[in-house]
């Protein structure tokens, strides 16, 4: 990366989490008495048979951050480690001198406290609940998608129901699942705290993406270049095909058996679905609509990787040879209206996203793992490019209501949590307050401060949080998103994990 | 616990349907297969990566303690993955039941072997936890104890001496002299008899975990216990009661009055416990082979055989690992515990390197197997990876071969394998990954994906070839597709001349297109006097060059005028093929037509640089 040619252009170097500390003591583990149907256990010795000791090995296993050992991870980048700053944060000037870019420091919690003020269930259970706010499942595939299902407009709860699809199966499936109630063990020692599966519906090819269209439909690309509306019906907890538009990426020889083109990516603003593929192809569709309302036939003449709305009328696709193109569907022109690109190494971008509340803030993680943030109102270079993950960026996610959180998960087995919340210490953070019932913000108070977050320059005051939320994960983390309070994820080694407390 | 009694060969076969074609469908490891075992096999994987990644470095207890922590690890996934299979049991018998029974006889052995190798417990504290071991595994008596239980009034319940003799055979006194109390109070006349069992069941001596006494002591104590009991039996205290006289006499150790218990404890491993814990508390590890042995021969006294199970935990107990890990390689259905248990075990140091006759060690051989038999399915082969990853000799040889037979179905997939490949650098798989995702693309007429792909391949062959693709496109139509790639090739132009060529004269049409007439023509001709150009291509460049020359300002300096001409003649001069040009009209026509606007470039040329001289 030699020339990024922008002087506003900052980034920052070196390895990622790499030295992780914590961790290595052992679970602990809990003793249980668990009635099973023939084989009751009666494991007087601490290792325990059931959900309880099997929930917290699979999270030891697969150890999603706890709130005990995430504050001693490193700050995924490149500035020099200063982790136990924030438990009481030391003067800004200490910070300051730092190179212009990011300043990153290490987030240290007390651990303690948190476990103080929920643990307080019973013994073996309560002590399950203060270590963990993640619970995981392993479902016996591999999951390429998560989705939250979007709540109501004046839902009051925390998030619940969420999607999944499933890729390099020989029966892949689309799955609904609840993510549970917390804290409430159930009967028959089952425990709520795992997400368990309302319903699910065989998908032909890898779920490539996916994404509710509204409360009941979800909207589902396939690696054959099918896209599929699935309709899940509340009442009897069922999936069925809605409406399929079979082969709407396809490659040259369509009449060929294989004439598929996978389809790479959708997004969905009711009823408008617009669908990219291998093929280069864009495809704008209308829930109602049978046909296709427009095609872009060889938009990109490499693999489009994603695509997200701009504004209602635009869109904003990333393709393989790391550019970064808007595109105006009022315009009949078969043309992208402005192009922006990774100047030089022409790195494949993977992901895209946009601010919520800012539409010219957007950010797209790339093959390297790299994070850049653009500023679309001008140049055509990234603001910034971020040193992150150390393979493919699958996905970002700004945080819906809370944008200075941000969100990205990489084929290296890492989640990050991007938080420029911080970098006015004066500010009060809504989120930080605790409970998740303060979590859902209206941010008209923050926004002025936060304007700035993602594209300052200031090397005093964008100082950033970055926290790897799992440390120790080998396979990819395919997925994430984001909703409220609320965390899912799910990964290559057949797990999906749901954080209820992510602001904890 | 029954155990499959057919032996299953790692390289079993399948019936794909019962007919008379007879299509089987070969399968390295058979379990692979199974739904409800990919989460025993992604779980354990990260057990797997965590125990690799752990510090040899931590010395004594505190590495010790994390190996047994490790072994707990992997046996609770088992247990949970049996958990899961009664749940799927529940619903339809069958396989499932079987699958169950192979988990816990697998979980059955790990804990025997977690005790005896990993913790290697010493005289005393083993003891405890094989008494742990039976309580854990022999449960049919807690559905008892909740029948007697639940019942009115449990002393009078068909089962409730049963109940006792199963708590005092398995060591848990509390249990049972909470019982006998029962029995006491509904009792009166005998409480004086209860009285005194009770305060022998109260006062066995029991090995402590804590150092807070010698085996000595403990002896002392036990020996003085046991005569205690010895006068009690020979009183007659008990005479009255069989069933506590019995208790009484187990108590003491009596094999025979042990054995009539036979159908209580089921299992001849129980007996072996039950059998050390009333006569030898303080057995010492290297002594328990004999007790074992004649436990066995004891309980099954020649009536049947021993079955694999047995002998695989026989061989534990005489402390032979590697019998172990061969009878179970032969009896279960899939590498996944061989290779796991080998592993462990060969982490806490105790298999002396055993090499194999082809020069590796067992616990890479089985890995090898394991992480082929993942390779095989077509999902699960992304954990094969790392278990590879951590074969010293073979991994990597058996990884390449493996990785390039991934299918590559989808963009994503092959980045992932790319990915795998890549941080391991393996550059011959890197390049043929890319190729056939570019031949693919090629196939599909996505040049420029294909080119992409050749890029990332560095691939200098295939991307000569696709940009002779892009510029014969561009002869035939007149434009070039693909443009957004083409523009912005950036540093990888330099792979090839042909790209190079490609990407520059693209430049050239873009400076031509702003009106850059100077630096195009400079460009111009120096792709054809560096010779970047094909020579196929040179009569297309000087075409190009027309315009350039009939501008109204003059472009070309005099000197790059007799370049070009230059060009022209060697084009012309150099073709051997003469006749072609004076056969095809439009071909001598355009010649002629330069010649023409060379000549009179060159005049204009003179007379300007002449004239700029002069003033």
């Amino acid at each position: 990366m030699s020339c990024k040619g922008d002087t506003r252009t900052q980034r920052s170097r070196g390895g990622g989490p790499a030295e992780q500390t914590g961790n290595t003591a052992a679970p602990s583990r809990l003793p249980l008495f668990l009635p099973l149907p023939t084989r009751p256990a009666t494991d007087a010795e601490p290792i325990g048979a059931g959900a309880a000791a099997r929930r917290s090995q699979a999270e030891h296993s697969a150890a999603p951050a706890r709130p005990g050992n995430r504050g001693q991870q490193a700050p995924p980048g490149s500035y020099k480690r200063r982790g136990r700053l924030s438990a009481a944060p030391g003067p800004a000037r200490t910070r300051s001198r730092r190179a212009p870019g990011l300043s990153l420091r290490a987030r240290r919690r007390a651990a303690a406290n948190q476990r103080a003020r929920r643990g307080a269930g019973g013994s073996g259970r309560g002590a399950g609940a203060a270590m963990e706010d993640v619970s995981a499942k392993f479902v016996s595939q591999k999951i390429s998608r998560t989705r939250w299902r979007p709540l109501p407009a004046a839902a009051l709860q925390p998030p619940d129901v969420f999607a999944t699809g499933s890729w390099d199966n020989e029966d892949n499936r689309i799955s609904i699942w609840s993510a549970g109630d917390l804290g409430n063990a159930g009967l028959n020692g089952e425990y709520h705290g795992e997400p368990h599966l309302l319903c699910d519906i065989q998908h032909n090819g890898d779920v490539m993406d996916m994404q509710f269209l509204d409360q009941e439909r979800i909207v589902v690309a396939s690696s054959t270049g099918t896209v599929t509306i699935f309709r899940h019906h509340q009442n009897n907890q069922t999936l069925s095909a809605d409406h399929r538009w079979a082969k709407a990426h396809y490659h040259v020889d369509q009449d060929t058996s294989c004439g598929g083109a996978a389809c790479t990516g959708v997004v969905c603003n009711n009823p408008e679905i617009v669908t990219v593929g291998e093929d280069g192809r864009i495809n704008l569709f209308r829930a109602d609509q049978k046909d296709a309302v427009r095609t872009i036939d060889n938009a990109d003449s490499s693999t489009l990787h994603a695509v997200t709305f701009l504004r209602t009328t635009e869109i904003l696709t990333v393709n393989s040879i790391g550019q970064l193109k808007i595109w105006d569907l009022r315009q009949q022109r078969n043309e992208p209206s402005q192009i922006f690109s990774l100047a030089g190494d022409r790195v494949p971008l993977h992901c895209v996203d946009r601010h919520p509340n800012q539409q010219h803030i957007v950010a797209t993680g790339g093959q390297d793992g790299m994070l850049s943030i653009w500023d679309i109102r001008q140049g055509t270079m990234p603001v910034s490019l971020l040193n992150a993950h150390e393979a493919e960026m699958w996905e970002v996610h700004f945080h819906p209501s809370d944008p200075d959180h941000l969100f990205t998960c990489s084929e290296d087995g890492s989640l990050w949590h991007w938080d420029t919340s911080t970098n006015v210490s004066e500010k009060p953070s809504f989120l930080h307050q605790g409970g998740r019932s303060t979590a859902y913000l209206s941010h008209s108070t923050m926004n002025q401060s936060v304007v700035s977050a993602w594209l300052s320059n200031d090397p005093t005051k964008d100082r950033m949080e970055i926290t790897n939320l799992i440390p120790n994960q080998t396979l990819s983390v395919n997925s994430l998103d984001v909703l409220g309070p609320c965390l899912v994820y799910g990964t290559d080694a057949e797990a999906i994990y749901v954080n209820r407390q992510l602001f904890a | 616990l029954c155990f499959p009694c057919c032996t299953h060969s790692p390289y079993s076969q399948a019936f794909l349907t019962p007919s008379s074609s007879r299509v089987f469908v070969v399968r390295r490891d058979q379990d692979i297969y199974i739904h409800t075992l990919r989460k025993l096999f992604n779980e354990s994987h990260g057990i797997f990566m965590g125990l690799q990644r752990s510090e040899e470095e931590l010395a004594g207890k505190s590495r010790k303690a994390q190996l047994v922590q490790v072994s707990k690890n992997y046996r609770s996934v088992i247990r949970a993955c049996m958990e899961d299979m009664h749940q799927a049991a529940a619903l339809k018998l069958g396989p499932a039941f079987l699958q169950v029974s192979i988990l816990s006889a697998m979980e059955l052995i790990w804990n025997l072997c977690e005790i005896l190798f990993v913790e290697a417990a010493t005289a005393g504290p083993l003891l405890l936890r094989l008494l742990d071991w039976v309580r854990l595994h022999v449960c049919d008596v807690d559905s008892m104890v909740r029948q007697v239980l639940s019942s009115e009034s449990p002393s009078k319940h068909k089962l409730f001496w049963n109940v006792v003799d199963v708590f005092v055979l398995q060591g848990r006194m509390d249990e049972a002299r909470h019982l006998l109390s029962k029995e006491a109070s509904a009792n009166p006349a005998s409480m004086n008899m209860y009285k005194i069992l009770d305060d022998l069941m109260k006062k066995m001596p029991v090995p402590s975990l804590g150092n807070t006494q010698t085996l000595t002591e403990l002896e002392l104590k036990w020996q003085h216990w046991h005569e205690e009991c010895q006068r009690y039996l020979q009183d007659g205290t008990f005479a009255s009661n069989p069933h506590m006289e019995s208790i009484c006499k187990i108590l003491l150790g009596d094999e025979d009055a042990i054995l009539e218990k036979k159908e209580l404890m089921t299992t001849w491993y129980h007996f072996l416990v039950t059998r050390l814990l009333y006569s030898h508390p303080t057995v010492k590890p290297m002594e328990l082979r004999f007790y074992a042995q004649s436990s066995m021969d004891l309980f099954l006294g020649g009536e049947s055989s021993p079955e694999p199970l047995d002998m695989i935990l026989m061989a534990a107990f005489e402390f032979e690992m590697h019998q172990v890990i061969k009878e179970c390689s032969i009896v279960l259905s899939n590498w996944w515990f061989v290779a796991h248990l080998t592993d462990l075990l060969d982490h806490c140091k105790l298999l002396q390197s055993h090499n194999l006759y082809f020069g590796s060690n067992m616990r890479e051989f089985l890995l090898l197997e394991y992480a082929s038999g993942l390779f095989s399915h077509h999902s699960l082969w992304q954990l094969g990876v790392d278990y590879f990853d951590h074969c010293p000799q073979f991994g990597r040889v058996y990884l390449e071969l493996h990785i390039e037979r991934v299918p590559l179905s989808t963009e994503q997939k092959a980045l992932k394998v790319l990915r795998i490949c890549e941080q391991r650098q393996m550059h011959e798989q890197v390049r043929s990954i890319c190729k056939i995702m570019a031949m693919k693309a090629l196939r599909n007429n996505r040049l420029g994906s294909a080119l992409s792909w050749s890029i990332r391949a560095k691939d200098a062959a295939f991307a000569t070839l696709i940009s002779d693709r892009f510029l014969k496109d561009y002869c035939e139509k007149g434009c070039f597709s693909d443009l957004d790639l083409i523009d912005n090739l950036g540093p990888s132009m330099l792979l090839s001349d042909r790209l190079t060529f490609l990407g520059k004269y693209r430049e050239f049409h873009r400076l031509y297109g702003e009106k850059r007439f100077a630096e195009a023509a400079r460009l111009l001709l120096t792709l054809m006097t560096a010779h970047i150009a094909p020579c196929s291509f040179w009569m297309t460049l000087l075409t190009d060059a027309l315009p350039l020359l009939e501008q109204k300002e003059v472009i070309f300096s005099a000197e790059q005028t007799y370049e070009l001409m230059r060009c022209l003649e060697d084009l012309t001069a150099g073709n051997p093929d003469k006749q072609k040009f004076q056969d095809d009209d439009v071909e001598t026509t355009k010649v002629e037509m330069l010649r023409l606007a060379l000549a009179r470039n060159l005049a204009r040329v003179i007379v300007k640089e002449g004239t700029v001289e002069g003033s």
